[in-house]
């Protein structure tokens, strides 16, 4: 049995600009937390999500990648080792145009049995996430980083 | 896809238990909503109608069936509208210590 989380945000920008937001580390930086992700964004490539000081949070690789319109990545928490025993999560972004709005919609999936700790971990961070990325894509800022 | 939208779809009890029920077990048919609810079928696909369309509900298709997973993100837009930077280290402070007394034991 599988833990699944589905995020959905509308967010007034194009499918270009909101893939350069998800892909682009200077970009990341603004609105994840001060994380960046490095990865190469092609089919086979490494996937590294860093913490501000260079330590490595999560790692994995691109499963597929259409850009500006879906990407899917395999995904594993490398610094909390009751998260990582949960093994790989595959992580898909869809953008879809919908009008003058782009839908994105982030599905985390991981193959544990609900309470899955990995997408517990990840479910307190998403919606900030999102909020974040929508904020700084219409008005060019992001939301001030989470206290907690 | 506006705040007012989120507000209507949250102003009902029918719809916060829907969201409830999602927030307990994620990802359920509109079946398995049914048979906690005390309403006919048709009822309870409106007010998913209405969840879906303020966004506070996504649909994922599974097969034939179709999945319903809570959405907080407009909940926590609306949170971080209001909100501001140094008033949430208080307010979860705050938030907590309701909690805690509120607990029974």
């Amino acid at each position: 049995m599988s833990s699944q989380y589905v995020y959905v945000t509308y967010i007034r920008t194009t499918p270009q600009k909101l893939w350069d937001a998800l892909t682009s580390p200077e970009f990341q930086r603004k609105y994840w937390f001060n994380m960046h992700q490095e990865s190469e964004w092609k089919k086979g490539s490494s996937w590294k999500m860093l913490f501000e000081d260079g330590r490595v949070a999560d790692a994995g690789e691109i499963v597929e990648a259409d850009p500006p319109r879906r990407a899917v990545i395999k995904w594993r928490n490398e610094f909390r080792p009751e998260i990582a025993a949960e093994g790989h999560a595959i992580c898909t972004y869809e953008i879809a145009q919908e009008g003058e709005l782009c839908k994105l919609t982030v599905k985390h999936e991981i193959d544990a049995p609900p309470p899955s700790k990995f997408i517990e971990a990840v479910s307190g961070g998403w919606p900030k996430i999102l909020s974040s990325l929508k904020t700084f894509l219409e008005t060019g800022e992001a939301l001030p980083r989470p206290a907690t | 896809m506006s705040m007012d939208a989120v507000f209507k779809a949250l102003a009902d009890p029918t719809r916060r238990q829907l969201l409830d029920s999602l927030h307990a077990n994620n990802g359920q048919t509109l079946g398995t909503l049914c048979e906690q609810m005390d309403m006919t079928r048709q009822a309870v696909s409106k007010h998913l109608a209405i969840l879906e369309e303020a966004n506070v509900v996504a649909t994922v298709k599974d097969g034939r069936e179709k999945l319903h997973y809570l959405n907080p993100v407009p909940i926590n837009d609306i949170a971080e509208r209001w909100i501001g930077k140094y008033e949430r280290g208080r307010v979860k402070a705050l938030s907590d210590l309701k909690k805690n007394l509120e607990r029974e034991d």
